[in-house]
């Protein structure tokens, strides 16, 4: 009664052998490696590529280990992490010889050393989480009340340009919290703007309000849908702007990705220079060109803006020569516009400059307000964390067409590279705040794997003697079943790629230590059954048997625990549910059929069995 | 070899009410702790930030803390983490600070001081993030024990349902008790310490319920006294073995998981521990006198049906 039918044994052998085989990767280590990726659409990644970085390295006499290609990177194996920062500097020369162009991020990073073979059938080592193998991540909140306001100014703006189209003479525009106000003198132009906006913007609700004699205003209010899809867009544009940046950070395994329905998660792995990240990201940049107040531009008028009147409709700034400035606070464009930044230099002064490319639409405005407005000043502001700076305020000298723009003024060169980075990485639809920041250091991350490994060890090797000693055989073969739950545990957190964290390792050993339970009421009961007399053959079969309805309402009670856990968590919390749960379905398996395969190979085919050795049940 | 050689059946169940008001005082007392001092929340739950540093020789904690008090940083506290090499500094919100600055002007005015400083870690959570935390961790709660008790309603019968959660509570109570008392620090790893001990103890009970339902229906004679005594002894070994190796992890943890793991590991600690205690000693007296017997394991059988009926 105690035989397994052998397709039994089939079933736990080659779940054993894949287990071992998706676990093996985890031995070999990691070797430094130069990854190359596109930051183009355009450049393609291909054997071409490849072709090239092999020629680079040889030329500059580095010996790779390994080259690969994959849909989206060349990745490089090297020996040692010298050789990794010299073949870094190599590629990134050869491969992007206009440095302020670049078509390609270079980037270090970890490369599994296992054999190819096992990489072919994406046998991977586990996925360490930043607190293990070092790096940052943010939690950023977009916000989606700024997000609604930029669009209601943009709105507000067409409106404006709509009816000066067709000249339909209106006595003001206005916002008032989310509703744009535009006033008319009389009925029947407001009616026929009405008709005018209406069909050109579908996002907005009107109605008519009359306050009196020559005072009748149209109200817009933006529509709920559009609401939802204006913050939808947002957060859709600010991840975009983030990969960009990230992109020209070189970081190689870089996770963005939505979180909820306003949050943004960034994590950068082995990012070194945790100050340089955040100062990219946390930066959150857009640009803006409004009009100079010109009629406020007396000392007069700017004294007693600097003392706190400041005329309606405008705000006050102060340039980057200390200057105070009256700037409109009507947007003429902003930074959604631009397609492109680059640094230079001023053709005449030689100044460092930002040179800036506009999209069509931004174009046309741009040579709209530029003719309408020669002799005027027009200011360029570069908004950062919801503050404004002027960078520049030049006068208007001609119309402005074809969407090219200079900015200059005051700046250095690293500012001007550092300007164009931020403008070209694109701007953010809406500013970002950080909510929450983890940065771990490599040598952290290092000693956390380290401790997590010694405690598994010593709390396995403290259970395993124990084991042995107590129930003998039987608790050898409980050890067994338990080194198959770790390595099946391994396998899967492999094969799943999940991410593996220090409160992920902790479940892991919790777990180790919370499997032995099965196998702990199934040894007692066997010497039970043994005590009262059973047969050897009828204790192991009934001891199985019974502890097995115990065995299962236990591990259901600790997996709804575990996938609350899951749910409800957050963060560490949800690393070491994962685990958690996984741990609980591969430690049944492992407890009741492996152990209960090797209990029946091992006596199960003997007919006249004596004795268990499971330790001494004779109580005398 | 062998530990337990019980012959006869241990009468637990005798002493039930001492065993109810010891457990009934240590309760109270961890909910007196909780209600004076309160936990000591981590950031995570406070929202703040959190800076481990390490130097290459043992850190002078009073001059670190001169120095954060001299750069204009108020209400910081600076203390070791693990060696006396390791540093860690709290820092309460601070509203208009982002972290990005914090902890860059943190590190520039330590080193300025001691250039073998290193940054471990930062750790900055939004007063947002850290009230969502809580929400979560109580929804977490909330959802495990109407879950466990769903189960075990389903699979034995609505008093053992009761009386597993109440004791199990009970547990989780005791661990906050300790560390209100001790002002350990409650995290994030330690709530899902308690929720996993939560989910780990209720194992206990099962066992013993199973047993109990056994029982009920081999031992046709015996009184729920002596069935729920007999359950008891008869499944101790194995409570205590299965105990013993699970806390022989958690101590591993305990002494080599260094100090990123240490509440953790001391949270499970309190909570095996008590969980045997509670399990054994606090469910079976609650089961008894919500007034468990034969009839709820045993279906009636046909003719009483029949008789209601008539």
């Amino acid at each position: 009664m105690n035989r397994y039918p052998l397709w039994t044994y089939v079933i736990i052998g080659c779940a054993l052998v894949l287990g071992f085989i998706y676990t093996l990767p985890n031995f070999y280590g990691e070797a430094p490696a130069v990854q190359v990726s596109s930051i183009k659409a355009t450049v393609k990644v291909d054997s071409a590529l490849l072709g090239r970085v092999e020629e680079a390295l040889k030329a500059a006499n580095i010996v790779p280990q390994g080259t690969f290609l994959d849909p989206n990177s060349v990745k490089v194996r090297l020996a040692d992490t010298d050789t990794q920062l010299k073949a870094k500097d190599v590629l990134s020369q050869s491969l992007n010889p206009d440095r302020e162009n670049p078509s390609y991020v270079v980037a270090l990073n970890l490369l599994s050393s296992s054999p190819n073979w096992l990489t072919a059938i994406h046998a991977l080592p586990m996925y360490l989480g930043l607190d293990l193998r070092g790096g940052v991540h943010f939690t950023l909140q977009v916000d989606m009340k700024a997000a609604l306001t930029k669009r209601l100014e943009n709105l507000t703006g067409d409106i404006r340009t709509e009816l000066r189209d067709k000249n339909l003479r209106h006595s003001g525009i206005s916002r008032e919290a989310n509703t744009i106000l535009v006033k008319f003198r009389d009925a029947e132009t407001r009616a026929k703007a009405r008709k005018v906006v209406e069909d050109n913007q579908p996002d907005l609700s009107f109605s008519d309000q009359d306050l009196g004699p020559e005072e009748f205003r149209l109200a817009a209010t933006i529509k709920p849908e559009a609401v939802k899809r204006t913050q939808e867009s947002a957060l859709k544009q600010n991840i975009t702007t983030l990969q960009n940046r990230v992109n020209e950070l070189g970081v190689s395994e870089p996770i963005i990705q939505q979180q909820g329905a306003d949050r943004v998660v960034v994590q950068l792995p082995g990012v070194q220079d945790t100050a340089k990240a955040k100062e990219i990201l946390g930066r959150t940049a857009t640009l803006e060109i409004r009009m100079v107040d010109e009629e406020n531009s007396n000392p007069t008028a700017l004294l007693a803006a600097q003392q706190g009147q400041v005329p309606f409709g405008d705000e006050l700034y102060i340039d980057r020569s200390g200057a105070p400035l009256l700037v409109k606070k009507q947007v003429v464009l902003t930074g959604d516009r631009l397609t492109d930044a680059q640094p230079g230099f001023d053709g005449q002064t030689r100044e460092p400059a930002v040179n800036v490319t506009l999209d069509g639409p931004g174009a046309r405005i741009f040579k709209d307000v530029t003719r309408e407005n020669v002799g005027k000043r027009m200011a360029i502001l570069l908004i950062e964390k919801g503050k404004g700076e002027v960078v520049t305020a030049p006068v208007i000298r001609t119309e402005i067409g074809g969407g090219r723009v200079q900015i200059s003024g005051r700046m250095s060169t690293s500012e001007a590279t550092d300007t164009a980075l931020l403008l070209r990485a694109g701007s953010l639809a809406a500013p970002m705040e950080i909510i929450e920041e983890r940065t771990v250091g490599p040598s952290l991350g290092a000693d956390n794997i380290r401790k997590g490994f010694h405690s598994t060890l010593w709390g396995f090797t403290a259970i395993a003697v124990f084991m042995s000693v107590y129930y003998v055989v039987f608790g050898f073969i409980s050890v067994l079943a338990l080194s198959s739950n770790l390595l099946l545990l391994v396998a899967i957190l492999s094969l799943l790629q999940a991410t593996l964290t220090l409160p992920g390792i902790a479940a892991i050993a919790l777990t180790l230590g919370m499997a032995i339970d099965a196998n702990v009421l199934i040894n007692e009961r066997i010497r039970e059954e043994l005590r009262n007399g059973a047969s050897p053959q009828a204790a192991i079969h009934a001891g199985y048997e019974r502890a097995f309805g115990t065995i299962l309402d236990s591990n259901v009670t600790t997996l709804i625990a575990g996938l609350a856990l899951l749910i409800f968590g957050s963060g560490p919390i949800r690393g070491f549910a994962v685990v958690h749960c996984l741990g609980i379905l591969t430690s049944i398996f492992s407890s009741v059929v492996i152990s209960r395969a090797v209990v029946n190979l091992t006596y199960g085919s003997r007919r006249r069995l004596e004795k268990l050795a499971i330790g001494n049940t004779s109580w005398k | 070899m062998e530990f337990f050689k019980i012959r006869k059946d241990i009468p637990f169940m005798r002493h039930a009410l001492v065993f109810n008001v010891i457990s009934l005082i240590t309760f109270l007392l961890a909910v007196f702790f909780l209600a004076t001092r309160g936990l000591h929340y981590s950031i995570e739950f406070t929202g703040g930030t959190v800076i481990e540093l390490a130097y290459e020789h043992p850190a002078e904690i009073q001059k670190v803390r001169a120095t954060l008090e001299k750069a204009g940083y108020a209400d910081t506290s600076v203390q070791n983490f693990g060696s006396s090499r390791d540093v860690l500094i709290r820092m309460p919100l601070k509203a208009g600070q982002s972290s990005a600055d914090l902890s860059k002007k943190v590190m520039d005015t330590l080193s300025a001081e001691d250039k073998s400083v290193q940054l471990r870690r930062v750790e900055f959570v939004g007063p947002q993030v850290g009230r969502e935390l809580a929400e979560n961790g109580a929804m977490a709660l909330l959802v495990v024990c109407l879950g466990i008790m769903a189960y075990l309603a389903m699979r034995f019968e609505w008093r053992f349902a009761v009386a597993a959660i109440v004791a199990n509570l009970h547990d989780v109570v005791i661990i906050l008790g300790f560390f209100a008392l001790f002002q350990w620090e409650f995290s994030l790893p330690v709530l899902a310490a308690v929720l996993a001990v939560l989910g780990y103890s209720v194992n206990e009970s099962v066992v013993i319920a199973d047993r109990v339902r056994e029982n009920f229906r081999k031992m046709r004679k015996a009184s729920v006294t002596q069935i729920i005594d007999n359950a008891i002894t008869s499944t101790i070994s194995r409570t205590i073995i299965t105990h013993g190796s699970t806390q022989a992890m958690v101590l591993s943890m305990l002494l080599f998981g260094g100090a990123a793991l240490h509440y953790f590991a001391l949270a499970l600690t309190i909570g095996i521990m008590f969980g045997i205690y509670s399990s054994v000693l606090v469910m079976a007296p609650i089961v008894k006198w919500l007034g468990v017997s034969r009839e709820q394991f045993i279906r009636p059988p046909k003719k009483e049906k029949q008789e209601a009926v008539v």
